[in-house]
């Protein structure tokens, strides 16, 4: 699975630089969205990946042993999911407001 | 544990709760500003008092032991450069007083300027990881509100690469974070050094070193990453560019200097060469960029990019003088350059123009405001005995004990390079005759533009400042060894937060 999503992680690393070296400034702002989810993917795989080992101690054991799915990166993501969605909101306003705005005269002289 | 450390966080938050609730009062909105950067400049004075004479603080948020929950720890180096951002940000506020229309008041400035400056203290207190990362985060929504408000194309498209470039940065950190957590298991800085150090570091720390490198570079815009800045600091109004020339690009520098003493240990030769001539380019090109520049503020954005380079310098050479150096350069870089981007907003206030070559007459009109303006050029060119000096000297001394000549060659250059540049717009824009432009933008030859009090009295007593820490360096100088030395001492700072257990 780890392997997969390593292919997975590259591929949208790679689809979020190539949408930003286009020459068109809404293909910058899906780039900037790939680029964030990728981060997310990547963060998510470093938590490992293990199917029904949850974080849970059973009674009397002091220590979680073996392999279990660790909550912490699953925590981060979610923080970093919150921040790039108000980010990617702002970016879009931002980009749309940029199309609007015409160069005036007095724009122009500053 | 020292619970006022969440002041410095918690102030600016009430204080744009507060702005908030006067959201259709732009005047009160200001008197909170002043007000509440008054009290948060006495915190931030307080708690420098306190890390000086009691040693390095610490508050575990929600009483969760170290490793487990966010840390505030607030050494020398964190509480000098609290202080200063309350400074900075104060002086912004009296600024902003008269410079910035109520118009822009009315879509929140004075809010945002506050959350901007709880983003900057959070990302210098805190003493976890991906807290940086989310304290930067504050900041950089924050900036990319003032940058755009105001809505004139320039703006937009300053705002958009602005935008662009720290979201990629933020990206990279991200995914560095992310592998760090993965391979170490925490993402508590001292407990991260702890770990690096210990029998087994991680094998790969030199690859998320560089990530972290490249991530920090951008938002400190180390060489060849520092194209946005001078795209996008000079189209905000000068109230705005002063606090983001001052402040933004040191959190960067900031998280460079501790990544790289703390978290990553030395002996990594490699990373601190390429950090070494990562700083001689950035002095180099950063000041020849300034040179040609005929627009004022594109020629001090330059500038500022490359005085970035003095402050890394140190990293590179690696030596506690060589530290002291930089961090007395920091002091007198974030009050130099916020006072630099006040004087473009005088300067255009006074000539109506943001070209230097259709400029002039400024000394004859204003005499006071030019002198002001002369000796912080001095200062920023490092003449003796103002404060860029004192930085500069540390730092060519450091670099003369090891043997670094190349890099003292290159300091030396850009300090005169620097001073060209300097003396350039001062003879442009002060000294010489008024241009016919000029005269036709003013309409009548004998014009004397008053200039607003609050406007003139911060950026005095800012030169003021700087020119104290020029003449008297001692207390700054015993303040930027004595944060060097705890810099350098990570077993202290490991013991401060992780509370003696290894």
């Amino acid at each position: 699975m780890e392997v997969e999503l390593a292919v997975v992680v590259g591929a949208l690393y790679a689809a979020g630089f190539y949408m930003m070296m286009r020459r068109n400034i809404f293909k910058l702002v899906l780039g900037l969205a790939l680029l964030g989810h990728a981060a997310n993917l990547l963060i998510f795989t470093m938590g490992r990946l293990v199917r029904g080992h949850p974080p849970v101690m059973h009674t009397r054991e002091i220590q979680l042993r073996g392999l279990f799915a660790d909550p912490i990166p699953e925590a981060l993501i979610l923080t970093a999911i919150v921040i790039g969605f108000g980010i990617q909101a702002f970016a879009i306003v931002l980009v749309k407001r940029a199309h609007q705005t015409p160069w005036t005269d007095e724009t122009r002289l500053e | 544990m020292n619970h006022f450390l969440v002041l410095p966080i918690v102030i600016p938050l009430s204080c744009a709760v507060i702005s908030f609730f006067f959201w259709r009062r732009p005047a009160l909105q200001k008197v909170v500003g002043v007000v509440g950067s008054s009290i948060w400049f006495a915190v931030t004075l307080l708690i420098l008092h306190t890390v000086r004479r009691e040693g390095i603080q610490v508050t575990q948020l929600g009483s969760w032991p170290a490793p487990f929950g966010i840390t505030l720890v607030a050494d020398t180096l964190s509480a000098v450069l609290v202080l200063l951002t309350g400074l900075i940000v104060l002086t912004t506020f009296i600024v902003s007083w008269s410079e910035i229309e109520s118009q822009r008041v009315a879509f929140g400035y004075c809010p945002l300027l506050h959350i901007l400056a709880m983003g900057i203290c959070g990302a210098f207190l805190t003493g976890d990881l991906f807290n940086l990362y989310v304290w930067f985060e504050v900041m950089l929504i924050a900036s990319f509100v003032l940058l755009g408000l105001g809505g004139k194309r320039p703006q937009l498209e300053a705002t958009i690469k602005y935008v662009a470039l720290n979201l990629i940065a933020s990206a990279l950190f991200l995914a560095g974070i992310g592998v760090l957590y993965g391979v170490v298991g925490t993402l508590n800085m001292a407990d991260l050094a702890q770990q690096m150090r210990g029998p087994s570091p991680p094998n790969l720390a030199p690859t998320l070193a560089t990530l972290l490198l490249i991530a920090f570079g951008i938002k400190a815009a180390m060489f060849p990453l520092f194209f946005w800045l001078p795209a996008s600091y000079p189209a905000p109004p000068p109230p705005v560019s002063a606090v983001f020339a001052g402040l933004l690009t040191k959190v960067g520098v900031y998280s460079l200097l501790r990544s790289f003493t703390l978290i990553f240990p030395p002996g990594n030769h490699t990373s601190l060469q390429l950090i070494t001539l990562l700083s001689a380019l950035t002095m180099l090109v950063g000041i020849l960029g300034a040179i040609p520049q005929k627009n004022l503020r594109r020629n001090f954005s330059f500038t500022l990019v490359s005085h970035i380079g003095y402050l890394l310098a140190g990293l590179g050479l690696f030596s506690p003088l060589a530290m002291a150096g930089s961090l007395f350069y920091l002091v007198h870089d974030i009050v130099a350059k916020t006072c630099l981007f006040l004087f473009s907003g005088i300067i255009e206030r006074l000539t109506m123009h943001s070209d230097i070559t259709k400029m002039g007459g400024i000394y004859r009109s204003h005499p006071l405001i030019s002198g002001c303006f002369f000796l912080l050029a001095l200062s920023v060119s490092g003449i003796p005995p103002l404060s860029g000096f004192w930085g500069k000297l540390l730092l060519v001394q450091a670099g003369l004990n090891g043997n670094a000549y190349n890099l003292v060659a290159v300091m030396l250059l850009t300090g005169l390079l620097t001073l060209y540049s300097m003396m350039k717009i001062w003879s442009e824009v002060f000294w010489k005759d008024s241009t016919r432009d000029a005269l036709v933008a003013s309409r009548s030859p004998e014009r004397v533009v008053p200039l607003p009090m609050p406007l003139v009295i911060p950026v005095v007593c800012l030169v003021g400042i700087s020119l104290l820490m020029g003449l008297f360096p001692s207390p700054v100088y015993e303040l930027a060894s004595e944060a060097s030395r705890q810099m350098f001492d990570a077993d202290a700072y490991i013991q401060a937060v992780m509370g003696g257990k290894r």
